[in-house]
Order: structure tokens, then sequence, then C-alpha cells
């Protein structure tokens, strides 16, 4: 049996597909709504499709933005994808609303003045590094991701952005992290080999920045 | 930059892998997992799925060949055909679909774009309209009228107008199928994808008519598509997926190259 980790359940979207994914590259993959199992987790998968309004409520009622706080603190690796990745900010435009401030920053929706850019962001598009990362070593510059998503972060320290993409004629950070904390704004569960090297690299990450 | 992808579309019949020509299946060409997989490792984008099996008890089969694909291959992939119910579209998800999409049941009841795309997010709901050109008149004033139940029943609706209204009501992609064009290899109806994908704020997916790796490039800048779905073309071995890529990066449109 591979690394274990736990993937979180607030009832944001079909996590069976990230736990198909860590299945895949050998990692034993449990899905949990307890807030006691995520405290005690080796290592943390916070996924997420949605609104980020929905996902705060529904975070706050089962007791997970504590368990996930706590968590953090631990200095366990945890991963952050898509709308997971927005929550872990302090600000998402969406809805108003207050995130987990995890990493200092806000979410803002895209807005183009050219209509030839359709929001939601779909499909396939480059990661091109920004810091030097430990999960992102094995990463080909150039590597393209599978995303959806219409609102992007925006760290308040450029430290903080691990890798970046361009949409229209917005470059924003596709790759953010602090510490023991990695996330991605794209699917990798969806983004074929190199999503899956990359979710094998974070079972095998010690949480460390490089 | 983000790519336009390139899509494989495979209809399903009781769990077989099946090929039509105007949307009647003349063909079954096997195991449709087997298919998927040998085009997700040489460099396919995105899959959809229609299940086009005629009654409803074999719709389980369906379900096994979701599964299987889910566990095998992880690139997008949505599927249609015989969603009535919000129950039926959770059933698939849950059964790893990213993306479930609409098509006859919408037209007639168009509230279940509503419900999915409040259930499920309107990123995973797609509206999938079988469209024929038409002489334009008060109903279709676009010359595209939408019809349902795999081609056969005309609705009276303009296609232009239903795009637009599906969007409204939450879908967040638009797959465009033409009934004229569907494996007749002859190219995209690229009037009708331009009018689609210039009248909604969502993506919009071209089908039916691809022969040639032409064909996409064609639809992917004149048609204004995000994305081009294929099937004949790819299924009876004339193009690998390799192949139709290349193509469209030699003709500077931006494609997943590295995968």
């Amino acid at each position: 049996m591979g690394p274990s980790v736990t993937i979180v359940d607030y009832e944001a979207g079909n996590l069976r597909s990230v736990q198909r994914a860590c299945e895949a590259v050998g990692l034993s993959a449990e899905i949990s709504a307890d807030p006691e199992v995520v405290r005690r987790a080796d290592r943390l998968i916070f996924p997420g499709v949605g609104t980020a309004e929905t996902a705060m409520v529904t975070l706050a009622r089962l007791g997970l933005d504590e368990a996930l706080m706590s968590f953090f603190q631990s200095g366990r690796p945890l991963l952050g994808i898509c709308l997971g990745l927005q929550v872990l900010l302090d600000y998402t435009e969406e809805g108003g609303r207050d995130c987990l401030g995890i990493i200092p920053g806000q979410c803002k929706r895209f807005q183009f003045a050219e209509s030839d850019y359709k929001v939601p962001q779909i499909g396939w598009n480059e990661v091109s590094k920004a810091s030097e990362h430990a999960l992102m070593a094995g990463v080909p510059e150039g590597a393209e991701f599978y995303f959806v998503h219409a609102y992007y972060a925006i760290p308040d320290q450029g430290s903080h952005v691990l890798a970046e993409t361009t949409f229209g004629d917005k470059t924003f950070a596709s790759v953010i992290g602090r510490d023991n904390v990695f996330a991605t704004q794209f699917h990798l569960e969806k983004s074929g080999r190199f999503g899956l090297e990359l979710l094998a690299a974070f079972g095998q990450w010690d949480g460390a920045v490089c | 930059m983000l790519s336009k992808r390139v899509v494989a579309c495979l209809d399903v019949k009781n769990g077989e892998l099946s090929k039509g020509v105007q949307f009647v299946a003349t063909e079954m060409l096997g195991d449709p997992v087997a298919k998927a997989k040998a085009y997700y490792e040489d460099g396919l984008d995105e899959l959809v799925f229609y299940d086009i099996t005629a009654s409803s008890d074999q719709r389980n089969i369906m379900l096994d060949v979701v599964q299987s694909v889910a566990q095998e291959i992880f690139i997008p992939f949505s599927v249609g055909g015989g969603i009535r119910t919000l129950e039926d579209a959770a059933g698939l998800l849950m059964a790893g679909a990213e993306k479930i999409s609409l098509n006859s049941a919408a037209v007639l009841r168009p509230e279940l774009i509503k419900e999915c795309a409040q259930a499920i997010g309107a990123q995973n709901t797609v509206l999938s309209m079988d469209v024929r050109a038409v002489a334009p008149n008060t109903a279709c004033p676009s010359g595209y009228e939408v019809v349902i139940n795999g081609g056969r029943k005309a609705m009276g609706m303009d296609a232009i107008a239903w795009a637009r209204r599906g969007c409204e009501l939450g879908a967040g992609e638009v797959v465009v199928n033409s009934i004229d064009a569907d494996g007749m290899k002859q190219g995209y109806e690229i009037q009708l994808t331009r009018m689609v994908a210039e009248a909604i704020p969502v993506p919009v997916v071209a089908s039916g008519g691809a022969g040639t790796p032409e064909h996409l490039h064609q639809v992917l800048t004149k048609g204004k598509a995000d994305a081009a779905l294929v099937a004949s073309m790819v299924h009876y071995g004339d193009y690998r997926v390799l192949d139709i890529k290349q193509y469209l990066n030699r003709q500077g449109v931006k494609v997943r190259m590295n995968y």
C-alpha cells in the first residue's frame, strides 16, 4: 500500500475522479467529511468545484474550516485543487466572501473587453514556473493542464506565486503555495500524464518548499 | 494561451462503439473503452460518449462503460444520450463522468438545464443541440432549426435562439451538431458554428462533418469554435489524433502538443 491521502468531502463536486487519479498513481485515498479524520490525515487533498460562497457555508456547517486550519498548522502536506485553491485566500469577489486566509490575497473574476475570450476558461493551457518548488521540479516548461474556472487568485506576496498561466490578455497565478501548502487552479486529476505525475509527487512530498 | 481542443466522440450502443451516417447507426466498431484509451495515449484532449442504446433496460451497460473509462483515462469526458432527469445526470457523474450533455430532454423541458446547472455546476452542464438547415422563416429566422430524437423530430425552434436560452438557463458549454453534415466527411457547418459562437458567452464545440484535419482547421478559425469533435475520421483509422494535432499546430492553431 502506497502513501495515504485524505480527500476532503464538503459536497463540492465529483471527488471520485480525484480518488481514481490517486489510485492510478499508487496512493491510497479515502474520502471524508469528518473534521477529526481531516485533522489527523497524513496528507490532505482539498478539491472542489462549484461556488466559493456555497463552499464556505458548507465548510463551516461541517466544522471543516477549523479542521483545515488546524491541519495547515500541523505542517503536513496539503494540496488544494481548483475551488480548493480559491478558498485558501483571504477573500473572493465571488459572492463577496471571506475565505480561509491561509494564503494572503484574493480572488477576482476574469473580465475581458474583447468578447473572443469566453469565461469560464475551459480547456488546456500552459503553466510556466514562477518560483522554485520541490513539487514543480518534474513539470516540463510549457506543459499544459486542464482548467475550468471563472475566478483567479491574486496572492499578496509574489513568493506565493509558484506558476503562471496566460488566459486572454491576463497572466494569473495558476499554482500558488506557501510552507506545506501547494494549490493548483487546474484539475491535475484531469490533466493526463503531467497531472498524474504531479499527484504522484505530492504523495512523496515532505511539505518543504525546496 | 488557451489551446483549442480536439474531442473524440464515441457513440455507444449496448456497450459497443457504433458509427452512423446522418444519425443512423450503421456499423459496430468494438470496445469503446479500448478505443478511448488509445486516443488518450495519442494526445486526445477530451472525450464525449453518447449512449444511443434504444431500450432503457440496457442503460446500465453505459454506467459500466463510464466507470471503466474513469478508471483508465485522465482527461475530461462528458456523457450524453437519454438523460431525462437530474437523477440520470447524477448517476453518470457518480460513475465518473465530468460533464453531462443534455439534448432532446432539455428541448422538451428546458428547466432540466437549470436543475442540472444548479445541482452539479454550470461548468459540468453541456447543452448539445442537433440542428439542420431550413429556409429562414418566422419560427427559425436564422435558417437553422433544432431537431430532437436523433434527428427524427423537427421542433420548429430556432437554433441560435435555443443556444442563447440554454446559456441563460445555465449551460456552461454548447455542442452544435449539424445533422446535414454528420458522417458525410465533407467538413463542418462553418456558418452555423460561427453564428452560435458569436451569439453565446460560453465555449462552443463543433460537431458533424469532420473528414480531414483541414476541416478542423476551418471550424476552429473561421467557425470560431473552441473545440472540434471528430468521430469517423479517427474510428476507422484514417487519421490518428496525433496527425490531426500536428496538422493544426503547423497551421498556427494553438493545440496541446506536449503530453
